[in-house]
């Protein structure tokens, strides 16, 4: 249904060469990302949370696209802080714009306005629920930076528990044959049903507490989270293990050469800042890949490429 | 035997209706409200708290010249999957169905996600049934499960 009326509210629904093909368009985008394709359309970001970055990035891949954006970034400005329903909302914005990009805190929100809007709608974030877009430009980073999506070690370091961006790559990559390594603290462990999710799918997967040089030596892709205090229900715990998923430089010395970083951004102090003069640290690049693939994703959601 | 034919002398004292059985005693109510038993003019019977040879103890509920349609019977098994619904016709058990869930659950439950979009918009709660026998649901909107001990009706 979601595909039916061309919006983008999770990936769950995409198939390896949905997966694909998304991601070579977004290559031509990176090729050459200013166009006039949406020359007269006009585009709504609803940001009922604010995301500055997510935002931005949306925003300037409209205005390279030729389009014209109108919106808003924090919902306390809009009719919503008087106790308007989402649904009034999306549909009166509906009747100025061709597409409405949305982030909002409540989960399930993007989906209930793919249903009642009358325009595509892309999710840029709804709660700790989906942010395809994010998924779709750290699966971008891999294919750039290795080649192939196929056959990579993909090793997932820091909150695996609540961490949004890690649980979509395990659904997304699932087409992919990945080895995935989960390496966190005891509290923040892969839930079990993202281990069952990898068992039923046949995605191989090694579970560590430890975070050093030995078990990151054949990493592709080394997939960094943050640690959040406020995850922690045990203080103790939380002064314990804070410093032991921190990235040196000097863990980097024996890994693989084609190894690339990533990180979802922002980063507080869980790559120290010595890894960034490092040619395997890549999460600047990957979030400029974020520009490409949503100029691709937006096109897509509008049926223009 | 001669207690069971009692029972079923019970059961058969209705001429035409329903008989809706094997509902834990703490559903009964639950029962009640989503058949929107309290909006009819029929005569019922509501018993509670009854021993039982299969549980610990249940309720009974008779509903003179009212049959129920599979979508009112599927809402039910949310709450209590092994309900067991007898259609009376002269004084006749004509039927006996056991109560099986849909596949999707629309508007009855609540989803118990705090954060949840179902939970602040005046729209209707969707469910995708994921396990017929141990009822699990899943929220169409944020995905989150809810298992049968978890249920809460709106």
């Amino acid at each position: 249904m979601d595909q039916d009326n061309r919006s983008l509210i999770s990936l769950e629904g995409l198939g390896r060469e949905d997966i694909l093909s998304l991601l070579e368009k977004a290559a031509g985008f990176e090729a050459q990302p200013n166009r006039k394709i949406l020359d007269g359309k006009v585009v709504a970001t609803l940001f009922f949370e604010p995301s500055t970055r997510t935002r931005l990035s949306f925003e300037t891949a409209v205005n390279r696209l030729g389009g014209r954006v109108i919106g808003f970034s924090d919902a306390a400005t809009t009719s919503s802080s008087k106790g308007e329903t989402l649904k009034d909302t999306i549909m009166m914005v509906s009747n100025y714009a061709d597409l409405i990009i949305m982030r909002h805190f409540l989960e399930g929100a993007a989906k209930y306005a793919s249903e009642v809007s009358p325009v595509p709608i892309i999710n840029a974030g709804d709660g700790a629920n989906q942010h395809p877009s994010q998924t779709m430009l750290d699966l971008y980073s891999m294919l750039k930076t290795q080649g192939r999506l196929d056959d990579l070690n993909i090793y997932l370091v820091g909150d695996l528990k609540y961490g949004r961006t890690v649980h979509s790559m395990l659904t997304a990559m699932r087409f992919f044959n990945p080895t995935f390594h989960f390496i966190s603290p005891e509290e923040l462990k892969m839930p079990s049903e993202y281990k069952e999710f990898c068992r039923i799918n046949g995605i191989r997967f090694q579970e560590h507490s430890e975070f050093n040089e030995d078990v990151i030596a054949d990493a592709d892709i080394l997939y960094m989270t943050r640690v959040q205090r406020e995850r922690f229900t045990d203080l103790m715990e939380y002064e314990r293990v804070k410093d032991m998923y921190i990235l040196k430089n000097d863990m980097l010395r024996s890994t693989r050469p084609n190894l690339r970083i990533l990180h979802p951004l922002p980063r507080v102090n869980e790559i120290a800042q010595d890894v960034d003069s490092n040619p395997k640290a890549y999460y600047f690049q990957q979030a400029k890949n974020g520009l490409y693939v949503r100029e691709a994703l937006i096109c897509n959601a509008l049926n223009l490429i | 035997m001669g207690k069971t034919e009692k029972k079923e002398l019970l059961v058969a004292a209705l001429e035409n209706g329903t008989v809706i059985d094997h509902i834990p005693s703490d559903k009964v109510f639950d029962v009640v409200s989503l058949l929107g038993l309290t909006h009819l003019d029929n005569p019922i019977t509501i018993g509670a708290n009854l021993r039982s040879r299969k549980m610990e103890s249940k309720g009974i509920i008779k509903i003179a010249d009212r049959y129920f349609t599979e979508e009112e019977c599927g809402k039910l098994s949310v709450i209590a999957p092994n309900i067991v619904m007898s259609i009376i016709r002269d004084y006749e058990v004509v039927e006996k169905k056991a109560i099986t869930l849909p596949d999707e659950v629309h508007g009855i439950v609540r989803c118990g996600n705090p954060k949840c979009i179902t939970n602040h918009e005046p729209m209707q709660t969707v469910f995708h049934v994921v396990d017929k026998n141990a009822v699990t649901l899943r929220c169409r909107y944020c995905g989150k499960d809810v298992l049968q001990k978890d249920i809460k009706l709106l």
